[in-house]
C-alpha cells in the first residue's frame, strides 16, 4: 500500500520511524513549521529551523528512500511575542521558493486572540499574493469551533485565496460540515489523547464522504504515532472497506491537494 | 459493529466510571465536581443516552467556546478541553 502523510513532523522523530515508514509504504511526507514544544527567542532560531526544514530533513528521509516536503511559516502560539513575530514574518519569503516548500503552514490560531489574528492576516496576505498553497492549524479542545470559523472568515474575505487551495487541518465532527461547505479540504489528524482516532477517522469517512478529506498523523515530539495513517487504513479494511477507497483516502486525495503546488512531485 | 467494538468500548466506560469513582474518593471531590468541566463531563454523559446518532457532534459543542469574539491576549493561556464560560 502506497501512503502520503501531509502532516508529520520529522525533526521530532528518530531514524528507526523512518525505517518504519518506509517499509509499511509511506513514501512521501509533507512537514509543516510548527511550534517546538517552547517560546523561540529570536528569529535566528527560525532561520535554523527554516534551513532544518528545507536542507537537513530532506536529506536524512532520502536516505530512507522518502520524500520529504515541508511549509513555511510562523505558528500561532508564537505570535504574542510580537516583535519576534514581526522578525520571523520578515524572513518568511526567502525561504518560500526553495525546491520541497510547497506554500504556507501550518499557520492559524491556537487560543483565538487579536495578536494570533494579526499574524494569521499577514501571512495569508503573503500567501495571496504569491498564490501558495496553505496548510491551517485550527486550535485544539474548546478552542477549536471558534478558531474554525475565525479563520474560514478571514480565508473567505481575501478574494485572492481559492479555498480549494487551502487545507484546514485538525477538523473533527462539529468543524468537518462548515468545512467541506465552504469547499476547503480538511485534514483529520491521529493523536491520542487531543484529536481523533482510527475508529472516528473512519466513522468521519463513512458520514462525510471521501470528497476533499486528507488523513495525517502530525506525529511530533509529544504522544503521538508516524504509523497512525496505515492503522486507520486498517480499520477501513477491518470494516470491510474496498482498497479503492482506501487508496483514494491514504494517497490519491493528498495527492490531489498537494499536487497543485507545481514542485510536489509524489514517490 | 457491535462485535468489532463491544468490548473496547466495554472497557472505556468502566474507566469513565472509575474516574468518576476516584474523584468521589478524593479529599477535595466537592471541589472537582463543581469545576467547569466536570460539568460539562456531565452533561455530555447525558448525551450519550439520547436516540440520536449525532451524539459525537453534540459533545464536542458541549466542551466547545461558542462564543465568536477574539480575545483580547493568549499569553499563559493553556486548553482545558472544556470551555469554562469565558471565566479564565
Amino acid at each position: 500500500m502506497k501512503v502520503i502523510d501531509p502532516h508529520i513532523h520529522m525533526i521530532s522523530r528518530t531514524t528507526d520511524d523512518y525505517l518504519k515508514m518506509t517499509i509499511s509504504g509511506i513514501h512521501t511526507i509533507t512537514e509543516p513549521a510548527f511550534w517546538g514544544g517552547y517560546d523561540r527567542c529570536s528569529a535566528d532560531s527560525f532561520h535554523d529551523y527554516f534551513n532544518q526544514l528545507t536542507v537537513t530533513e530532506p536529506a536524512r528521509a532520502a536516505r530512507f528512500g522518502i520524500k520529504h516536503y515541508c511549509w513555511i511559516g510562523l505558528n500561532s502560539k508564537e505570535a504574542e511575542n510580537r516583535k519576534l513575530a514581526e522578525d520571523v514574518l520578515s524572513i518568511i519569503p526567502q525561504y518560500l521558493d526553495r525546491p520541497t516548500v510547497l506554500g504556507l503552514g501550518e499557520i492559524g490560531l491556537n487560543k483565538n486572540s487579536r495578536n494570533e489574528i494579526l499574524v494569521l492576516e499577514k501571512q495569508l496576505s503573503l500567501a495571496a499574493e504569491r498564490n501558495d498553497l496553505i496548510m491551517i492549524h485550527t486550535p485544539h479542545l474548546e478552542d477549536k469551533l471558534k478558531g474554525t470559523r475565525i479563520i474560514m472568515d478571514m480565508i473567505l474575505s481575501e478574494k485572492r485565496i481559492k479555498p480549494c487551495r487551502v487545507m484546514i487541518d485538525h477538523a473533527e465532527e462539529h468543524t468537518i460540515g462548515e468545512i467541506k461547505d465552504k469547499g476547503f479540504w480538511f485534514g483529520l489528524t491521529l493523536y491520542p489523547h487531543s484529536k481523533g482516532s482510527p475508529e472516528r477517522a473512519v466513522d468521519t469517512v463513512e458520514i462525510f464522504g471521501a470528497d476533499n478529506l486528507c488523513i495525517n498523523s502530525s506525529a511530533d515530539w509529544s504522544v503521538s504515532d508516524p504509523l497512525s495513517t496505515l492503522k486507520s487504513a486498517n480499520e477501513m479494511r477491518r470494516r470491510g472497506h474496498a482498497e479503492a477507497l482506501i487508496q483514494r483516502i491514504f494517497y490519491e486525495n493528498p495527492k490531489a491537494f498537494l499536487s497543485q503546488c507545481p514542485k510536489f512531485k509524489e514517490s | 459493529m457491535l462485535d468489532l467494538y463491544f468490548i473496547e468500548n466495554r472497557a472505556r466506560l468502566l474507566d469513565i466510571a472509575s474516574f468518576l469513582d476516584r474523584i468521589d474518593r478524593y479529599h477535595e471531590s466537592e471541589e472537582a465536581r463543581n469545576d467547569f468541566r466536570y460539568r460539562s463531563l456531565q452533561k455530555a454523559l447525558n448525551v450519550l443516552l439520547e436516540p440520536d446518532q449525532k451524539r459525537t457532534q453534540a459533545i464536542q459543542r458541549i466542551f466547545s467556546d461558542p462564543t465568536t469574539e477574539p480575545i483580547e491576549n493568549a499569553v499563559g493561556l493553556k486548553a482545558y478541553g472544556a470551555w469554562d464560560g469565558g471565566e479564565k
